[in-house]
């Protein structure tokens, strides 16, 4: 009975909390991604021939984001039945565009104007004995390229 | 020291190849940050401490490599990619790899 309650207590606390942190989070994703859609992302090995060779340099972003108790026990359930794991596909999306968004952010820091050859990675990272996945982490990686100043400009 | 992840370098030429350099880290985070995490993992969210603590030793990772580039004379690593792997219990290794060449 007590074992019940504690399980109800989580939930109802990771399904609140987590709900609310997701909303706020895709918020400020979206709001992000408005403002830093000027810098353009081609994920093409092989930048065109410029007249005037820009500078490059290496930008990267990342970020670790947990899943709920919720959502943990959802996709528990889920694995039964076997589908889309929705609750998992949400974490995963707001991480890799949580980790572009600050890899942009790094770019324009220093004024690039592109990011070439972008690549992806996530990882999930294992705690504890049951080995479910508690936390991933996205990473974005690129070439950013600030272009040369036009004689005369 | 010049990276990137492209395999040209615009308006550079490439002088020589050196081959491939790497370097790696294996990292686990201390308990205090371990216990904080455990209750993120209750109510969702980003895990900060985690997020820094992996950019860190990402970054140790790739002075590692760098260092390795000047060891053999060059002046840029192309091609660099990352890798990490998630060791159990709460450590991780990062890997940084590229192909170090002197640009001329």
């Amino acid at each position: 009975m007590f074992d019940l309650i504690v399980l109800g207590t989580l939930l109802t606390f990771g399904y609140v909390f987590g709900q609310i942190a997701e909303k706020r989070h895709y918020r400020s994703i979206l709001r992000r991604e408005q403002q830093l859609r000027q810098l353009l992302l081609v994920p093409s090995r092989f930048p065109p021939m410029y007249v005037h060779p820009p500078q490059t340099f290496l930008v990267s972003g990342s970020v670790v984001i947990s899943v709920d108790f919720f959502k943990v026990f959802v996709a528990g359930l889920r694995q039964l039945i076997g589908g889309r794991m929705r609750s998992y596909e949400s974490l995963i999306d707001r991480a890799r565009r949580e980790a572009v968004l600050r890899m942009k952010d790094e770019a324009r820091k220093h004024g690039a104007s592109m990011i070439f050859n972008v690549k992806f990675e996530a990882v999930p990272l294992y705690k504890g004995q049951r080995n479910s996945v508690q936390s991933v982490e996205a990473l974005a990686y690129g070439t950013a390229i600030i272009p040369a100043r036009r004689p005369g400009t | 020291m010049l990276l990137s992840n492209l395999e040209i370098v615009p308006g550079r030429k490439i002088a020589k190849h050196l081959g491939l350099v790497q370097g790696s880290t294996v990292r686990s985070k201390h308990i205090g940050r371990d216990i904080m995490a455990g209750f993120k993992n209750v109510f969702g969210g980003e895990l900060k401490g985690y997020t820094e603590l992996l950019q860190e030793s990402r970054e140790e990772a790739v002075v590692r490599m760098t260092a390795q580039a000047e060891a053999i004379g060059a002046n840029a690593v192309l091609n660099v990619r990352f890798s990490t792997s998630s060791i159990s219990q709460g450590a991780a290794e990062l890997f940084a790899y590229g192909t170090a060449v002197v640009l001329e």
